[in-house]
């Protein structure tokens, strides 16, 4: 192993961690908020990745791309938000199996739609060509990707810790029956960040598929990274979601660099420590 | 009597098959009246059922502030202007002493009254305190910040969850002369209480509980603590 594949497999463990630091981000606030876990948030993905390399291809804009399947899968987590999710409020088990099923309607849509063959991202011809890192040559979209993910933590860090909403936000993870008894409208609150998560599952979906190509099974892949992520970072932190990240990344890389044939090992390994040795994760509070 | 901002009438509770409050009676207008009683005889079941906070399952009439809000959810209880400082006082953690009075400031019943500066002139070691968080800081303090972070949403009523459970009796003097500056304003103040010496200090009058029911009425401080209804009923002696 020479020193240049390390270099080459930290950055694409960092590339990862920056998608999966985008698709955990959301979705641990509002896991956080009210105990609920979309397990739609992988199809989300899927469902912004297919819609964004439409936009792309018409209109050749990536940003264009990005906020239009940004979109879409928000407009996709509102509707189950507020006409299924609503209905069922409080029961864990209907809350999951509702959003399995809304995961899977949408990701099979999306085969009949796009049939098995794998799709990925027409990219600009600027971002094609690979930069000079320093110590390797490496994509240049890779890069903007760690960018984007730096700073959308840094924009989610600033609304967390300096704003009303974010003070909000954090009082309802703390203890959501509390808040609401002092006037927080939490129900409401977690509408707002889960279209938040969703639209950023969708816009992970399309900048990732210049990673890793869209194609059937995908949802659930990504899915299972983001639930790895939240359970290592703690529920409803953002700190956490970023930690968490890092690792899944970090070892997905290395494993599937070094010791292909544990990589999944490795890769749930920490989660199993942590579960074992720390439930309530790296960050997250024990209530 | 017209001028009442709490008024619980025929009020029946359940958890479970648990039958907690039967057929509950209460009122209290601006003043402040002690709710006294033993553990587990549903002080705490009647808190939540006023604030709509669930499970129980309830039924009956509960009229806050002049509104009908059983079947509310809690949020909207509280922005009609009921302050809750719950048992436990449970603070917020990830939030400082100055975010608890930040998130929670708004206008009210009470007007603008109360801000975070008149918590903070209320209980002055609070003051000391304002980047600490919630989990930072001592019992009294704790206890404070509850009923500040209350305030703060100048509440046309107050409803305290035992907010002198464990603290020392100079925190609880404390605490009982800031219950009487609020009834003084025209606060409406049902409090929560174990404590007798903190009720004699702070309420005007008591109701005591047993088994979910109303089973005894004191009419004034000297009622309250007479020592056959205090043993009777709490099992104690003042």
């Amino acid at each position: 192993m020479t020193l240049h594949t390390f270099y080459f497999l930290t950055l694409n463990g960092l590339t990862l961690a920056a998608l999966l630091f985008i698709m955990a981000s959301g979705l641990t606030l509002a896991f956080g908020l009210m105990r609920v876990v979309n397990l739609a948030h992988g199809a989300f993905y899927l469902l912004g990745g297919y819609t964004g390399v439409h936009v792309v291809q018409a209109s050749g804009s990536l940003a264009a791309g990005v906020l239009v399947g940004g979109a879409v899968a928000m407009a996709g987590g509102l509707l189950v938000e507020r006409l299924l999710l609503q209905r069922v409020r409080g029961l864990d088990l209907s809350e999951a199996l509702l959003t399995i099923a809304v995961g899977l309607i949408i990701a099979d849509a999306l085969l009949v739609a796009y049939g098995g063959r794998p799709i990925s991202l027409p990219l600009p011809p600027g971002l094609r060509s690979p930069v000079d890192l320093g110590v390797m040559m490496y994509p240049a979209f890779r890069v903007v990707i760690m960018v984007l993910a730096v700073l959308l933590g840094g924009a989610l860090w600033l609304v967390m810790s300096r704003t009303r909403i974010g003070a909000a936000i954090r009082a309802g993870v703390d203890d959501r029956e509390t808040a609401m008894a002092q006037g927080i409208n939490v129900p409401l609150l977690f509408a707002g960040v889960f279209a938040v998560a969703s639209f950023l599952a969708g816009a992970a979906g399309v900048i990732g598929t210049s990673y890793m190509s869209l194609n059937q099974g995908l949802d659930v892949r990504v899915l299972m990274l983001s639930l790895v992520v939240i359970i290592i970072g703690g529920m409803g932190s953002l700190k956490g979601a970023a930690v968490g990240a890092l690792i899944t990344g970090m070892v997905s890389s290395f494993a599937t660099g070094y010791l292909p044939q544990f990589a999944l090992f490795f890769l749930f390994l920490p989660m199993t420590l942590i579960l074992v040795f720390r439930p309530q994760g790296l960050f997250g509070r024990t209530t | 009597m017209s001028d009442a901002v709490i008024e619980v009438a025929d009020l029946d509770a359940r958890y479970g098959l648990g039958h907690v409050l039967q057929g509950l009676e209460l009122r209290a207008g601006r003043e402040c009246v002690a709710l006294m009683g033993r553990n587990g005889v549903g002080k705490s079941t009647l808190a939540r059922v006023l604030m709509g906070l669930t499970p129980p399952r309830a039924d009956g009439v509960v009229r806050l502030l002049g509104q009908d809000v059983l079947g509310w959810p809690p949020h909207r209880i509280a922005r009609l202007g009921v302050g809750y400082v719950p048992q436990g006082r449970r603070l917020f953690p990830s939030l400082t002493v100055d975010e608890h009075l930040e998130l929670n400031r708004r206008p009210g019943p009470a007007g603008t009254r109360w801000t975070a500066d008149a918590v903070f002139e209320l209980f002055p070691s609070l003051g000391q305190r304002r980047r600490s968080y919630g989990n930072q800081i001592s019992g009294g303090e704790r206890s404070m910040l509850a009923i500040g972070r209350a305030l703060v949403t100048n509440p046309g009523c107050l409803i305290l969850d035992e907010p002198t459970e464990g603290l020392a009796p100079a925190v609880v003097e404390n605490v009982a002369e800031g219950l009487r500056t609020l009834t003084g304003e025209g606060v409406a103040v049902l409090l929560i209480e174990q404590n007798v010496k903190a009720a004699a200090l702070a309420a005007d009058r008591a109701y005591f509980m047993a088994e979910g029911r109303i089973v005894h009425e004191a009419a004034d401080k000297a009622a309250m603590t007479d020592d056959t209804v205090l043993s009777r009923y709490l099992g104690v002696s003042a």
